[in-house]
């Protein structure tokens, strides 16, 4: 640790919260300009570590141990405020996770950006800092960066408000540089984008990189070594590629074997944390040989279904929503926004179709048209023999008990006044259904212990249980009234990445024994691919591309659907992409 | 924005025009005929007749709506049934005496709330905060007209500091004045202190966890700089809500305060032409109620968009 090239030397680093330890002996040593992955899932103690670092713990946790950062004395984990302040935005600068958030909605960005170098006496004056803030919004590549300077947070895109944080943690040319799940909140192309910028950035600079995530793949794509945190404890580090190819803890195999959704064991399932015994991490050598093989044979494309015997489930004909927005000015018309426009496909029984997307592409129009919840501004979709477009309210209940929706976020789709029996049994509760109370009670028991849940959850709250659990529910109450179509909005995108792999195997096994037809929604390519046999790219409310999975994902038409793909973090490339370039 | 200011004034000019519909409704509802009360329960139909067609109260009731209403935007309220004089010059100066009254205490009650009630949010886990916090919540629950009168005894009967009620406007003689609004001021706004001072704290409270004050923090700001710098003004949005509706409240509370400190304010106007069922000027009066609200609601409006870019945008 006395090397001279030691930029952060961590020893001994505990916090608790006086009577539980938060995290437990963190040690390790960062050089100059090095780029260190910290990987945990939720509740591992990534964030407070981090946040230990920048000794901006909040009241009530106490943290042991010694940090220290090159050019000061003081450790940071005792030092008082006062001087903590000096090295704060100076020379340990971080970028967090949620952008609008995290910045203040009130200041303009290009105000925001100037503070931390007046704070520092960096620029000579207001005028300069104001300068400088411009030409920093510049270097990351903001478009019209004196425009960018006097907007609002509100008025940026997300991948542009991550670019202010980035300019404003650089400002003052810090040394280190704490990154906080600092992609997690946005779309693939543009995490893509941001995390390419943060990495010429700090390779450019010098600058020493701590890079705090859950992303496997992003990690291998970003960092030269890595730390692997679980319950508080770093249980592994090395170098990515070591780590990545040759992973020597359990926790680490378990983790790699969940993200790795092109390995499935001998049943074809996902392997998840518990299964990752029997999974063999790919070689470098391996990936390249795939890589090559993957380019040689083309895929070839399903042969298309002649049966016109069979009806299909969904039929959507040209199906638009246009929404209008209120006016803005007087004399202007209010503006529409065309969130869905003529898309058209068709989802036979039996088939699960994957709807790809970013935020914006129209894709939760599309689901909430497909559920009844919204009517469509023109079009047909025909669902299980029920048009929803016109249709009352009565009719729409006939499609309900017909299509079922898991929603994304588990906390907050489940009632928490509600018991999981009356969650569960609540699709039931519909006029023309006449099980009794002891019957509906009967088939929650039969339907939690599909999903993997003992009966003795019946009589509890949904915050007394996980998020993989709370997901669980949701498909319980989704398929107790035995629908024909489930459909799935990002069900596992709020999930760690080892429950992913569980409740991913829990949908594809039920689809299996239930006979469903899925519909499932996801901005994540590589799950979709995983799950699903065919898929349509939308972008701006238009469907962009549709086909076969395989065929998609391997050859892409449409130029959208290829930036997609190369813009989705593979870990086989990433892993295989550093071997190259070390 | 220049959409935004416009549609709040359209909706202020519909509220008021909705208002008078409702306010001369329910007072027609009301039962009694003015001509009867004036005249008395055995007065002969012919001389009822008379005084009906004086009082203009025989005509159709749309007629002496628009007759009313057309002279409200030039604050000409009629004449009263009972006094036979415009109700509008006296209107006017109760509004005069009540505005001040009930501005002051506002002002008073903020210049108390803002910084006890950032204290109590940035001390809020040590005992100091804790106990601006009890005072707070004591406060909210002593009634202004008990205040007043706690007030009245110890610092106008004991202490004979301030005289015990009475009115002197501000240009005939300002000490005079500032002696005698003194224990009505601080009798309304305690209670109002009390009030947002709890809603102060709890703004600051919630501002303070906020990612952006983290941010600050990680600049290198100290924690007192990014809360000034970074906190109260987005603590300040829930703030003014609170302070528009309570401004409101303060209003109808004043008609009480007025009574304790024998302040010929609206409330004691109000009361006098309930008592007297001097209908038209009930209805005068509270119409000039719902006015004052409804600009202050306006002005909150104006300034949200002025605190707040967000707004400034969408329409």
């Amino acid at each position: 640790m006395k090397n001279e090239n030691t930029l952060l030397s961590v020893e001994g680093l505990s916090v608790s919260t006086g009577r539980f330890p938060l995290v437990h002996d963190v040690n390790f040593a960062m050089a100059r300009g090095e780029r260190i992955g910290l990987i945990g899932e939720s509740g591992s103690g990534k964030s407070v570590t981090s946040t230990a670092l920048m000794s901006l713990l909040p009241d009530g946790l106490q943290a042991t141990g010694t940090v220290k950062l090159a050019g000061h004395e003081a450790n940071f984990v005792d030092a008082s405020d006062a001087v903590m302040r000096k090295i704060r935005g100076r020379d340990m600068a971080m970028v967090f996770q949620e952008p609008l958030t995290a910045l203040n909605p009130l200041m303009r960005a290009g105000a925001q950006v100037a503070e931390i170098m007046l704070q520092h006496q960096m620029v000579p004056s207001r005028r300069a800092a104001k300068a400088k803030a411009i030409e920093m919004l510049a270097s990351v590549k903001l478009p019209d960066p004196a425009e960018a300077a006097m907007a609002y947070p509100h008025q940026l895109s997300g991948g542009q408000r991550q670019r202010v944080m980035l300019a404003m943690a650089l400002a003052n040319d810090p040394s280190l540089l704490l990154c906080d799940e600092p992609t997690t909140a946005l779309d693939v192309t543009v995490q893509r984008q941001v995390l390419d910028l943060v990495l010429e950035s700090v390779v450019q600079r010098g600058t020493g990189l701590l890079f705090i995530t859950h992303d496997l793949a992003v990690v291998a794509n970003m960092c030269t070594r890595v730390l692997v945190m679980n319950n508080g404890k770093v249980v592994e580090q090395g170098a990515t590629e070591e780590i990545f190819t040759r992973p020597q803890h359990p926790y680490t195999r378990g983790l790699l074997a969940a993200s790795d959704l092109e390995a499935t064991d001998h049943d074809g399932r996902l392997f998840t944390v518990a299964s990752a015994a029997a999974y063999v991490p790919w070689t470098v050598a391996e990936t390249e040989a795939h890589a090559a093989a993957a380019e040689e044979t083309p895929v070839e494309p399903a042969a298309p279904q002649q049966d016109a015997e069979i009806q299909p489930v969904i039929k959507i004909t040209d199906l638009s929503r246009t929404y209008k927005r209120g006016r803005t000015s007087l004399f202007g018309k209010p503006t529409e926004v065309h969130a869905l426009q003529k898309a058209n496909f068709t989802v036979l029984p039996g088939e699960r179709l994957g709807v790809v997307g970013e935020s914006g592409s129209g894709k939760s129009t599309l689901l909430r048209i497909l559920a009844g919840l919204d009517q469509p501004t023109s079009g047909s979709a025909v669902v299980a023999g029920n048009e929803v477009a016109g249709a009352p309210e009565s009719q729409l209940v006939q499609l309900r008990q017909e299509l079922q929706i898991v929603f994304q976020d588990p906390m907050g789709s489940l009632n928490p006044r509600m018991k999981v029996l009356d969650i569960v049994t609540e699709p039931l509760l519909v006029p023309g259904r006449t099980e009794n109370a002891a019957k509906r009670r009967k088939m929650a028991e039969e339907m939690l212990e599909a999903v993997g849940l003992g009966a003795e959850t019946l009589e509890r709250y949904p915050h007394q249980f996980s998020g993989g659990q709370r997901q669980r529910i949701s498909i319980a109450r989704a398929l107790i009234c035995r629908p024909r179509v489930l459909v799935a909005d990002e069900p596992v995108s709020a999930l760690d990445v080892s429950v992913r792999a569980q409740v991913l195997n829990l949908l594809a096994d039920l689809v299996d024994a239930y006979q469903l037809t899925l519909v499932f929604v996801s901005h994540d390519l590589a799950v979709v691919r995983y799950l699903c046999d065919k898929v349509v790219v939308m972008q701006s409310g238009i469907i962009v591309e549709a086909g076969d999975t395989e065929s998609v994902y391997t050859n892409p038409q449409h130029p959208y659907t290829a930036k997609l793909v190369a813009s989705s973090m593979n870990l086989h490339a990433e892993v295989l992409a550093k071997a190259g370039t070390a | 924005m220049v959409m935004r200011i416009l549609t709040n004034i359209a909706r202020f000019v519909a509220s008021i025009i909705a208002a008078s519909i409702l306010v001369f409704v329910v007072l027609r509802l009301v039962p009694g005929d003015p001509a009867q009360i004036a005249l008395g329960v055995d007065a002969s139909p012919a001389l009822l007749e008379a005084k009906r067609a004086e009082f203009g109260t025989d005509r159709p009731v749309l007629v002496q709506y628009f007759d009313w209403a057309s002279g409200l935007p030039f604050g000409d309220f009629g004449t009263s049934y009972l006094s036979r004089q415009d109700i509008s010059p006296m209107v006017l100066d109760k509004v005069q005496v009540s505005l001040i009254l009930v501005l002051l205490a506002m002002i008073l009650a903020l210049v108390i709330a803002i910084p006890f009630g950032t204290f109590a949010a940035v001390r809020h886990n040590k005992v100091s905060g804790a106990v601006v916090s009890a005072v707070s919540q004591l406060g909210i629950a002593i009634p202004g007209f008990l205040a007043g009168l706690l007030l009245v005894i110890f610092f106008a009967l004991k202490l004979g500091w301030f005289p015990s009620n009475g009115w002197t406007a501000p240009g005939v003689d300002f000490g005079e004045f500032l002696s005698r609004v003194a224990l009505p001021v601080v009798a309304l706004a305690s209670v109002q202190a009390a009030i947002l001072t709890r809603y102060v704290r709890s703004a600051v409270l919630e501002v303070m966890s906020e990612d952006y004050l983290r941010t600050a923090r990680a600049k290198g700001l100290s924690p007192m700089k990014a809360l000034f710098k970074h906190g109260l003004r987005n603590a300040a949005i829930p703030v003014i809500t609170v302070t528009s509706v309570q401004l409101a409240a303060l209003i109808i509370g004043a008609v009480v305060i007025e009574r304790v400190f024998v302040i010929p304010g609206l409330g004691s106007m109000l009361l006098d032409a309930v008592g007297n069922r001097d209908m038209l000027t009930v209805q005068s009066v509270v119409m000039v109620l719902v006015g004052i609200t409804l600009a202050i609601n306006l002005i909150v409006d104006l300034l949200y968009t002025v605190v707040d870019p967000r707004i400034r945008k969408s329409a």
